[in-house]
């Protein structure tokens, strides 16, 4: 269980909860998400710096349109799921199981949405292994790698989360969640904000920056 | 987790629950402890024999007992298994799991479970290592670096060798998550920061390097394996990747790696001395402040690892110079341990021994780092056995020394039950003969150009490594004869009360071995955790 004691004490030995604690160990853990993608950008940036065309070149091959759809999608699926914290705080359950439905639909969205963008790219034979792609000067082919392992690094957290909301809607809709212990569903939510701010990085990087 | 017994009849950690499974699920620290104590012995025995077999193939120039492609998988296994499923979990996974609460007068880590889950981690990763072994192409061969793009090419089981530290790097972070939280939110009563013992502060600054540099390894490593299953090409020169890059993703872990191994060592130095010579440790602060500067500035050194792989002269010399900087929070620490020696009763017990050794080896391996930390001693020196020999003095020298001498200070509170003291002082004898008759020549060796990582060497090597491979038997025999004496002694030995060494930090008032909820009362702390002189 995730329970703990409180600073001030085992009286009786019950072990007490302790959200704060929970919530620490739930930001140092997104510190250790920041940096996993960080060294992503440190990889992207260094090939960047090497290949400044190339990166150009793969940049404008993107479909600008399945990127920004995609962010307001996420963006918006962040909103719902503050929402939904907001709702579980004043105790209204059915406000907060009709935000998280919303986020999962959203995030669905974000999936199907990449869907077509990787099935897309996939049939114009741009993948790495493909004939086409060995074509390709080395610096775009390294675009493209970094692209799809980027966005697919990402789009392994999206599955994630949305593991994450589901289980918290089913422990929202069993009253195991409530107005007075709600940090689980806080926490998943950070988590959920997490996936998001990582869009808002790889949305300029890999589709805006010409 | 059941209520503790509350009958006037003192019921242990381990005679709350029996069976298997109360074991391998179990959610009490202490009992974690003990299945990471397990598992890394059994890893580092192997790791041990990996390394014994080496120096049996070094004993004479040529082909000894293996050829060349044998040896290179010796010699990474036993790289990997040291590093990633012995030293590195060795001291805070152990002795963090069982102490860390304990002397913070709490009844467990801040998050149990995850505390579990790090350990099935663990183990999955150690299994996945050691069956690099049985199946597919043979183990790696590469070293437990991993260089691109040598490490992308080979044939050899590299994949699942590099997804092995990947999960164990995942273990490693939950344990740092885990113990920060609880260090930040569960300290009893009256327990402030400064008057926090000094094994927790070296647990802390550990957690924060654990957290914060094992990512960049993880995604690194990640990148080898994309490179190999699916042709991703982020380090092959082939397909315009940069092997060079590798190296600095690599470094950017491992060397604050390095002070994951070493720091919690320290913290154990730090309790012990106090407790043996029966006085206030000298400079609390600076030795608290000197492990956060220590876990801050190994940060920034990564690329002296990579002084002859091609960088510009300016980075060379910065990175010379942060790496100069980073010894003198060392430095300070051992001034601080010898200051605390001064006027006190000194009372040679065996852990206090494994602390005098722990001294003298890490001074020769501190300060064998500054040549090869210096630019233009490095470039002679740079993947020579110098290089092997210093990083086995501090490695083992230091940090084995002191996790043997942990396991023998802490025995009595583990196990209940005290060892032969006689044939501990023996082992421990034997032990650094052994060890300092082993990589002592190994110095020379190496200045005399001997390149490291090969099965074969010139002729006029020869006399070093003969003594070096003698040195080797002898280190054995010493690391038998304390097992043997502490398994006797966890069997047989006499029991023990709470506090056999008068030690003052809170685990000595819990039972030996300690209740299920560690303390009858929440303790209360009132004062500094090393007052002796009253």
């Amino acid at each position: 269980m995730g329970t703990t004691a409180t600073h001030n004490g085992i009286q009786g030995h019950v072990l007490h909860r302790d959200d704060e604690g929970s919530r620490l160990g739930m930001w140092l853990f997104l510190f250790t998400e920041v940096i996993l993608f960080g060294g992503l950008f440190a990889v992207y940036a260094v090939y960047r710096f090497l290949n400044p065309e190339a990166f150009h070149a793969g940049s404008g091959t993107l479909n600008l349109a399945f990127g920004a759809v995609n962010t307001v999608v996420l963006l918006t699926s962040s909103l719902s799921v503050a929402l939904a914290i907001s709702a579980i705080q004043m105790g209204r359950r059915k406000h907060t199981l009709l935000f998280l439905y919303l986020t999962l639909i959203l995030a669905l969205a974000f999936m199907v949405n990449k869907y077509f963008e990787w099935g897309a790219k996939i049939e114009h034979g741009l993948f790495p292994g493909t004939e086409h792609f060995f074509e390709l000067p080395q610096g775009e082919a390294m675009f493209f790698y970094l692209y799809y392992f980027m966005t697919g690094l990402h789009m392994f957290h999206v599955v994630v989360g949305m593991i994450l909301l589901s289980i918290m809607a089913v422990k929202v809709f069993r009253k195991k969640i409530t107005s007075g212990n709600y940090v689980f569903l806080e926490n998943s939510g950070l988590y959920w904000h997490l996936v998001d701010v990582i869009w808002i990085f790889l949305f300029p990087l890999l589709y805006l920056i010409k | 987790m059941e209520a503790v017994n509350r009958e006037p009849e003192y019921v242990n950690f381990y005679q709350v629950r029996k069976g298997i499974a109360s074991w391998l699920f179990t959610h009490d620290h202490k009992r974690i402890a003990l299945l990471y104590f397990w598992g890394v012995i059994g890893f580092f025995i192997v790791a041990v024999l990996l390394g014994m077999l080496m120096r049996l193939e070094l004993i004479a120039p040529g082909p000894t007992i293996m050829d060349a492609g044998m040896y290179n998988a010796v010699f990474t296994l036993h790289g990997v298994i040291m590093i990633f499923l012995f030293i590195i979990p060795g001291v805070p996974a152990i002795f963090g799991n069982f102490m860390l609460p304990l002397m913070l007068g709490a009844p467990d880590v801040a998050f149990p479970r995850l505390n579990l889950i790090s350990w099935w981690l663990y183990v999955i990763g150690g299994l996945l290592a050691l069956g690099t072994l049985f199946f597919g192409e043979g183990p790696p061969d590469t070293g437990w670096t991993f260089y691109a793009p040598y490490s992308v090419k080979t044939g050899t089981n590299v994949t699942i060798a590099v997804l092995a530290a990947f999960i164990l790097g995942f273990s490693s972070i939950l344990t740092g998550i885990n113990f920060i939280v609880t260090i930040h939110r569960m300290r009893c009563p009256g327990m402030s920061w400064f008057k926090m013992p000094l094994f927790p502060w070296a647990l802390y600054a550990t957690s924060w390097i654990q957290v914060l540099a094992t990512p960049v390894v993880g995604i690194t490593l990640l990148m080898i394996v994309m490179e190999r299953v699916l042709g991703v090409g982020f380090f092959d020169p082939a397909i315009g990747g940069d092997p060079i890059l590798y190296q600095h993703l690599f470094w950017i872990y491992s060397h604050p790696a390095v002070y994951i191994m070493v720091l919690p060592a320290m913290g154990i130095v730090s309790e012990i001395i106090p407790v043996f010579v029966k006085k206030s440790i000298f400079g609390y602060k600076a030795i608290v402040f000197s492990s956060l500067a220590i876990a801050f500035v190994g940060y920034f050194v990564w690329g002296h690892h990579m002084y002859t792989s091609g960088m510009s002269g300016t980075a060379l010399i910065v990175f010379s110079l942060l790496t100069f900087l980073v010894a003198v929070p060392s430095g300070v620490k051992v001034f601080n341990w010898v200051a605390t020696l001064y006027k006190g009763s000194v009372d040679l017990q065996p852990p206090m021994w494994y602390m005098l050794a722990f001294i003298f080896q890490f001074m020769i391996g501190g300060l064998t780092g500054l040549v090869v930390g210096s630019l233009a001693t490095d470039v002679h020196l740079h993947d020579t056995y110098f290089v092997v020999a210093h990083f086995h003095y501090v490695m083992f020298g230091a940090t084995g020394f002191a996790f043997i001498g942990a396991i023998h200070y802490w025995f009595p509170k583990i196990w209940g039950r005290m060892y032969n003291k006689r044939r501990a002082n023996q082992g421990l004898l034997l032990l650094f003969i052994g060890f300092n008759l082993l990589y002592f020549p190994l110095f020379i060796v190496g200045m005399m150009g001997m390149p490291r990582r090969y099965y074969d060497y010139l002729p006029e090597f020869t006399i070093p490594n003969v003594i070096s491979t003698i040195g080797s038997f002898i280190l054995f025999a010493g690391l038998l004869m304390i097992i043997v004496n502490l398994i006797r002694g966890g069997m047989k030995g006499e029991k023990v009360g709470r506090n056999p060494w008068g030690g003052k930090t809170l685990e000595w008032q819990a039972g030996s071995p300690p209740s299920l909820y560690n303390f009858d009362e929440t303790p209360e702390v009132t004062e500094g955790p090393y007052i002796y002189n009253k």
